[in-house]
This record gives structure tokens, sequence and C-alpha cells, in this order.
């Protein structure tokens, strides 16, 4: 697809629109899943290993069905017959992964804590949770490994005995033009070892499902919060057997998500199984504490990379090894989220020669899967913090190391095969570099030093690019993945002068009614709040992609302007109709439509084409169209992120006094909703350089099993974003948009853990790894000083 | 079935509700629950996130800690009930137009911690905003914007 040329556009897109979707969540009028009751509605309660690795013997589920308000419950065998195979993978990325089987219940061995054994219903949701206590389950205690490197070793526990192996799968991608090469010519090699902390996703509002089946018709609604209505739809109907369409899926209001409600989960296809079986509503929630082991975790990486680079510090080859955790299980995308940072280790860098290869390994541990960025952050950690690793080597300033080694030419094809689009890097960094102070903090930096003040200053950079609009459907093939990346949109312009938009992306916090509507005023000549955007039901909006990987703006809201442009094609040519004048008489402009014989608005056209009294030959009536959009190229936001701590050397504590970033996400619709993307993204990213981790002993037990133990931040423990941007338009969508939802999680752990470093490296620190507690770093002085 | 402790009258929202209660209902479930009161949301069960604040007898607790008997006799505001005659609080408003919300779910919550913060310092520095806050959790907005609608308010 050859560039399109970009759009002119009005005062709609880059305004500051308050959201639309505000005054029901500010009223507490949301359309939570848990809010829902039903006629005759029952609720069920998951029994849970209490093991991370046990052999089950019998399950006797009596006990419960003693209890009063039981109306069933039934062990995983009992239910076996309701599965056609496993929970969903979508990704095998290699012909020889292995991919276990995974049933809602397991009915062989428990795998990890929190694995699903029973289920126990009630007439109420107490009566549930109090019955499932007295399941009686027979577990033969086994040994676990919790450590993916471990789990590789000889002799470790086996999560999946069949397979004689604890790998998944090993995936390679090797540059041409000869890495080995490159690094034996090298003046100067890094190599590092830095390990991503598991993280816990830690939405607000817990899972929940309900379903309410129609027995003689066959048909089931199922509510859900989930970020991917129309993928679960398609999925669980494989997996439960129901025609597709007759399952009907809605995400009402999602109280976020983060990569942690993109999944088909267990208990979505036992309510469906369970309302099967009763022919009732069913209903489930989860507690959070159950949350912390049944909901997907993140991240659970070691990495190892190594920089090949000239004396001056000019970067040649970039060479990675990756060790990730897929947890117990393969969840929806668990296998595929190392690989979508895997053409990313070389950074915003202009390298010769590239070299990746990431090994799988299950684990006795909650499945990992998509946690806001999904493969993008540990690439651009690794490659941030190797690239100040080499400013230290070479002896230069980590901003200068940056400046000689940007790619400067675009489009451009990386060593790693894809093709960035459109960037400028180096007036992110100026920008940055600009913003922060750069000098005067290097200056004080300094005189901290030569005081000896016990708080040292760090500054850390970050100057990413990332990957995201997930994606063309072509790669998305190539790479084994088992759905396509486009999304779609339909624009229905009513008779009354109002507009319904039907979006097949599934917001959950992210302001598409109003950046969508944005995008329709702008083209169509609509008030915003004449606009409703419509999603999140499959009934409603049948065809769509949902919402992961920063996509929803750079692939359906790209559908939706191409919607509005065959909107804008029909109304013409009823227009040129009514104003009795060829077709390409009519000149159009933001919903008027104008000729020598006089113009008409599109509101009038609507009506026109709904009474159909008077439409050209071959015009049919109504007005609405919709398009179905296939990126031909991923987009790529890239910045520049400066972080500022002070590291008290006495305690070890880190406090980021500062955070500048400066990106470039393409054109901006709604800067307000942006911006607010940016401040998530950093606070995400920042807590997993300072505060989060999940963390097992040794016996596979999770010891940062609730909020009480795994620090979630609050407002105290973060500081003020600064935040800044400059607007280079995507040449591959009309829009010029790129995506924004990951950036901030995607920049901020590396810059923050460059500027921890940065603060103690004239103590002789040269590495810590995330999460930079004050034990950490305390240690690592200790270390230097001994 | 555990047998109801029997009546127990408490007023939400200014409307007197006189109801029966089992010993171990925690007030959150009795407002969403019993009164259909949804816009007050659980998001843990460690009193840890604050998605449950409420207003009791003006001040803010978190109503998953609290046992419905013990709000016998008391007034609870909960987010159903901040509005006046049609018109948003401030801080709703507020809330509003500095996109102090994402997803939404912890926003009464918030809000009602926030009405309670400034009953107590009408104007507190962001700094206190910060540390006051510390019971309620967000994962979507990183805080700034949640400041800045309270600091907006408070003046």
């Amino acid at each position: 697809m050859s560039a399109p040329a970009q759009v002119a556009t009005g005062n709609v897109i880059g305004a500051p629109i308050e959201r639309k979707e505000d005054m029901t969540l500010l009223s507490g009028q949301a359309q939570w899943v848990d809010n829902m009751r039903l006629p005759g509605m029952v609720y069920f309660a998951v029994v849970r290993s209490p093991f991370a690795h046990a052999r089950i013997g019998s399950v006797d589920v009596r006990p419960a069905l003693a209890h009063a308000d039981v109306v069933a419950a039934w062990s995983g065998d009992d239910l076996a017959e309701d599965w056609n195979g496993s929970l969903p993978c979508a990704w095998l990325p290699t012909e020889d992964t292995n991919a276990p089987q995974h049933l809602p219940l397991t009915t062989d061995e428990a795998r990890y804590v929190g694995d699903g054994v029973a289920v126990v219903v009630a007439t109420s949701r107490a009566a549930a949770e109090d019955a499932a206590e007295l399941v009686q389950v027979e577990y033969e205690q086994l040994p676990a490994v919790t450590d993916a490197e471990d789990a590789l070793a000889d002799g470790a526990p086996l999560v999946h005995g069949g397979f004689g192996t604890n790998r998944c799968y090993t995936w390679t991608l090797e540059s041409e033009g000869g890495v080995d090469t490159l690094f034996a010519d090298s003046a100067v090699t890094v190599k590092e070892r830095y390990r991503q902390n598991r993280l816990i996703p830690n939405a607000i509002e817990p899972r929940a499902v309900v379903v309410n089946p129609l027995p003689a018709a066959g048909e089931f609604t199922m509510w859900s919060t989930t970020q991917v209505p129309h993928i679960a739809r398609i999925l669980l109907s494989g997996l439960v057997g129901i025609p597709e369409a007759k399952l009907r899926v809605v995400a009402p209001d999602v109280g976020g998500g983060f990569g942690s409600k993109l999944d088909v989960y267990a208990e979505e296809a036992l309510a469906l199984a369970i309302s099967r079986r009763l022919g009732r509503p069913v209903k489930w929630t989860e507690t959070r504490s159950e949350g912390y082991t049944s909901t997907i975790h993140g991240r659970d990486v070691w990495q190892e990379i190594e920089l090949a680079a000239t004396a001056e510090g000019k970067i040649t080859a970039v060479r990675v090894r990756l060790v990730a955790a897929m947890g117990a299980y393969l969840q929806l995308v668990t296998t595929g989220v190392p690989l979508l940072g895997a053409w990313l280790y070389g950074g915003a860098y202009d390298v010769q020669g590239y070299s990746f290869e990431c090994t799988t390994a299950f684990t006795h541990t909650t499945p990992t899967d998509a946690y806001r960025g999904a493969g993008r952050p540990e690439a651009t950690y690794a490659i941030e913090r190797a690239v100040d690793a080499l400013a230290r080597a070479v002896g230069k300033d980590p901003a200068e190391i940056r400046r000689l080694n940007f790619i400067r030419e675009f489009p451009n094809t990386i060593a790693a095969g894809l093709t960035i689009d459109s960037g400028d890097y180096d007036a992110l960094l100026e920008r940055a570099l600009e913003n922060v102070g750069y000098e005067s903090l290097r200056a004080e930096q300094a005189t901290r030093r030569s005081n000896g003040d016990p708080k040292r200053l760090g500054i850390g950079f970050s100057t990413y690019v990332e990957m995201c609009g997930l994606a063309p459907s072509k790669i998305l093939g190539a790479i084994r993945y088992g759905a396509g990346g486009w999304d779609a949109a339909t624009i229905r312009c009513l008779p009354t002068g109002t507009v319904q938009v039907l979006i097949g992306t599934s917001p959950h916090g992210q302001g598409h009614e109003t950046t969508m509507a944005q995008i329709v005023a702008d083209r169509l000549g609509y008030g915003v709040d004449e606009i409703e955007v419509l999603h999140g039901d499959t009934a409603v909006v049948p065809l769509g992609m949902d919402t992961y990987g920063s996509r929803s703006l750079a692939v359906g809201g790209v559908a939706l302007y191409f919607a509005a442009e065959r909107i804008a094609e029909k109304a013409k040519r009823i227009a040129a109709h009514r104003l009795g004048v060829g077709v390409d008489d009519v000149e159009h402009m933001r919903g008027t439509f104008t000729s020598a014989e006089g113009s008409v608005t599109l509101k009038e056209i609507a009506l026109a084409a709904w009474t159909a009294h008077d439409l050209p030959d071959g015009v049919e009536p109504g007005l609405e169209a919709s398009f179905v959009y296939d990126p031909p190229n991923f987009s790529w936001p890239a910045g520049a992120h400066v972080a500022v701590v002070e590291v008290d050397t006495e305690t070890g504590l880190v406090d980021l006094v500062r955070y500048v970033a400066v990106d470039d996400v393409g054109t901006v619709i709604n800067p307000t909703i942006v911006d607010g993307q940016v401040h998530g993204g950093l606070a995400q990213g920042v807590s997993q350089a300072l505060y989060e981790e999940a963390i097992y002993d040794e016996d596979g037990n999770l010891l940062t099993s609730s909020m009480t133990s795994y620090l979630v931040p609050s407002a105290a423990e973060l500081p003020a974003w600064e935040l800044d941007r400059i607007e280079v338009p995507s040449p591959t969508n009309p829009l010029g948009v790129k995506g924004v939802g990951e950036t901030g999680a995607i920049a901020s752990p590396a810059a923050v853990m460059n500027a921890v470093v940065d603060a103690l490296v004239a103590d002789g620190v040269t590495h810590i790894d995330m999460p930079a507690t004050p034990e950490k770093v305390w240690r690592a002085l200790e270390e230097a000083r001994a | 079935m555990l047998a109801p402790v029997g009546s127990v009258s408490l007023t939400v929202n200014g409307i007197v509700h006189d109801l029966e209660l089992e010993p171990r209902e925690l007030l959150v479930y009795v407002l969403r629950d019993r009164l259909g009161l949804t816009g007050t949301v659980v998001g843990c069960d460690t009193s840890s996130c604050g998605s449950c604040t409420v207003l009791l007898d003006g001040e803010s607790v978190k109503s998953c800690t609290l046992l419905g008997v013990q709000a016998d006799g008391r007034e609870v505001t909960t987010i159903e009930g901040l509005a006046e005659n049609g018109s948003l609080h401030p801080l709703q408003e507020s809330f509003h137009t500095h996109h102090a919300l994402q997803c939404g779910y912890c926003t009464s919550g918030m809000i009602l911690a926030a009405v309670s913060l400034l009953a107590e310092n009408p104007h507190p520095t962001a700094d206190e905003i910060r540390h006051a806050l510390e019971g309620n959790l967000c994962r979507c907005t990183g805080y700034q914007n949640i400041v800045d609608a309270i600091q907006a308010v408070a003046g």
C-alpha cells in the first residue's frame, strides 16, 4: 500500500474534548458485570488447589451437596464431557511448540496454586464460597519448580510429564550479515543479564461473568469483564460447543484490563457449561485474593543481551537470549508475549546485525500472558540498560551515545526485518534534555558527590521505539498467530440527525466513545454529542478484534475513517441528485455538500436516504457504511523519557523526584485522553521498576498473594508527570495515528533503573534488578563498598 | 444460613431503611445487594483498594471493613447521593473536567475519599492530597489528574 496523503483536519481532531463516557461512571450508574442479578440466578465458587503441584486422587463433592443452599457441585472429571478440547491458546510459534491440555477444571494434577479442581453452585455467592470449603480433595503433593531457568535444568519436576521436558518452544530470529563476525570484529562488547520481575496486573475491577441461557432456543448471553468479547465468543463457542451464532458476548463497563482481561478464562467456560446444565442464569465474581492466582500474571523473563560496538561506541550488532516463563498452562497469547518484543531489542538504534533467541518454559505458577506492553517493555528495558552499560564502557555520556546511534532515515528497515515508517528520535531527545534541564542536573549531581551528600542524584534515559497497532494480518499469519489483526467500524446516519457508530474495539477506560466520535465529527460534521459510539456487544457489533496492543485507534480508528469516506461517497451521489448536478460537481466538507446550485447537509441527506422517496437510480435506501481495515504495517511510537531519582545511600530508598516524557504517538486526536494514557502507563512502568514483584517460595506458594503484600502504588508513591509531545504523523494511515496505550509502561522501567544506576555508579554500583527496593539498593551498595 | 440479628435502621442518602441483616453481612453488600446501590463497588478483600469507600456520618470509611449492623442508627452517603438537585457535586464535575477517571471503577470511592479529605482539610497541598488518598488505589490514571481535580475544587 502506498502512503496515503495526510488528511486536512478541523478543530475537532486534536481538541481536548471532555469524555462522553464520564457521566454514568461519576454518578454510580456504571454497568459493571458484578451489578447484574437475574431471576433464578445461581452463583458458583471454584475449589482451587492449595498446592503448586499435586496428583489429584478422589474429589468428593457430597459434603458440599449436603449444604442447604447448594444446587450442584462437580469435579473436573464430572465436567470433562462438557469441553471440546482445551482453553484456547491462539499462538503456537513453532511447529513443535508443546501445547498442553488445559481444561477449565483440571482432572489429573494440580499444576499451580489456584488451579481449579471442582466447582460448587449455590443460591448465593456466600453459600457457594462456604460450601466450596466442604469439598474433600485428596492431593498427593509433588515437587514444584517456579523459575523458568530451573525448569529447563535436568531433573526438574515436570509440569506436563507427557512432554518429557518443561520446554514449551524455542524461537529464533537472525539478520543476514554475520552477527558472529560483527561481534568478533568489534572493539568493544558489553554483556548484561537482567531480570524482568513477575507482575500482577491488578485491574481494580475483579473479574466477573454472568451467563443467561435460553434453553429452548439453545441461546446463551454472556456478560464478562473482558477486553475481547469478539474473540471470546468465537473461542468459547468452540470450547463449550455452542454454535457461534447462538452465543452473544457482552462486555459492559469494564473496570480496567491492562492485558489481564485479554484472555478466555476457565470461569467463562464454566459459567456457560453450568448454565447449560442447570438451565438457569449463573454468576461468578472473583475475590481479589483469588484473582492473584487465577488471573494471568505478566513478565517473568530472564534476559541476556550483548552489544558489539566500535571503540567510539557505535553499535554494530545486538545479540539477545531470553528464557521466559509461561506458567503452568498456555492462556490466549502466553506464548506470543516474548515475541512481541523480538524485533525491538535493537531499540531506536541503527545496528547491522541482530540475533534473537527465546526459549520458554512451563513452571508451577499462574500462567503469564500479555500485561501492558507485552514483550516491548522487556525489549526496551534490555536495550536501554545495555546502551547505558556501553556508554560507561566507552566513557560517553548516555545522551551522547544515543545520538551516536539513532536511526535517522525513514522508512527504515531494521536489522530485525521490519520497517519503521517514521520518527524523529533526535528531536525527542533534545526536547527531553531541554525540558529536564539536563546540564544543571548533571552539575547538581556532581556537587552532591563532591559534598558527600548521602542522597545521590541519578538521571536515567529511555529513548524507546515500540511497535503497536496490532497488526497486519499477513505478518500475524507468518508468525503463526491464529487470527487476523484487522478491525471494523460502521457508521449509521439516522434520519433524525444523530449517528450510531459501531466499533469493533472494546474499551475499558481508554475513552473510545469520545475519541472515535471526534473522528466522525471531523469527517462528517456532526457534533460530538450527536454521535453515539456502540461497542462491546457481539449482537450490536458483530465484527471486531477488540482492544489490546495499542491497536484501537491505529486500526479501529482508521477503519472508522474509511467508513466515513464511504458515507461521504454515497451522500455525495444523493446530494448531486438533489442539487441537479453531476457527482463531480459536488464538494464535500464536514457534512456539507456544495455545488454551484446550492448545498445540502448530511443530516438532510440522511433523512432523504431513509424516506427513499427520491433517490438516484441504483442507490439503496438508508445511509450506513462499514469498513474493515487491515493495517499494512505496525505503528511505531517513540519517545525520550528522563527519570530523575534521589537515592539515599544510607537507607537504599529511591525517590523518583521528576519524570519527563516526550513522546511521538503520531497525530493526537484528543490530547487530554492521550495524556491520561501516558500517565497510567508511566505509573505501571515506574511501579515495575520500584515496587512490584510477584514472589513464589520454593514450594510454589505465592507469597505476594494479596494487595497487602504486593505493592500496588498509591498517589503517595508516584510523582507529578511532566509530559510533552512531538507529532510525526504516521505515513501508514490517513489519520497519521500511532497508538499510545502502552508507551508509558514500555519506556519507564528503563528510565528509572538507568537513573538508579546512574546515581550509584560513582559508588561502584553498576547493576540492580527490578524492583529497586530499599533493601536491594542497600545491599548493592554494601557489596560495592566491600 | 445464619440467623438474622434483627432490625437495623440506617439512613442511606437521606432515606431510612429498616433491614434484617445477617451478622456477617458487610456494609458494602447491604448497599449493593439489598439496596441496589451498585455505585459502591468491591475491588479487593483486604481493605486495601478503597473502591468501596462511602461516607459514614460524613467521614470516609471502607464499607467492606464495616458490618452492616455497625451502621445501625447512622447516616451513609454513597456516590448516588452526592449530586444535589440534579447537579453534580463539584468534585464529580472536577473529576470530569480534569480527566481524573478512565475505567471509572475506583472513581466512586476516590471521590468520596476526596469529599472527606476536603471536609477535614479544605485547602490541602498536592502532597497532602497524595497522602490522604493512600488508601484508594487507581490503576488507570497514574493519579496526577485526580490530584489536580481535587486541588482545583479546594482552590
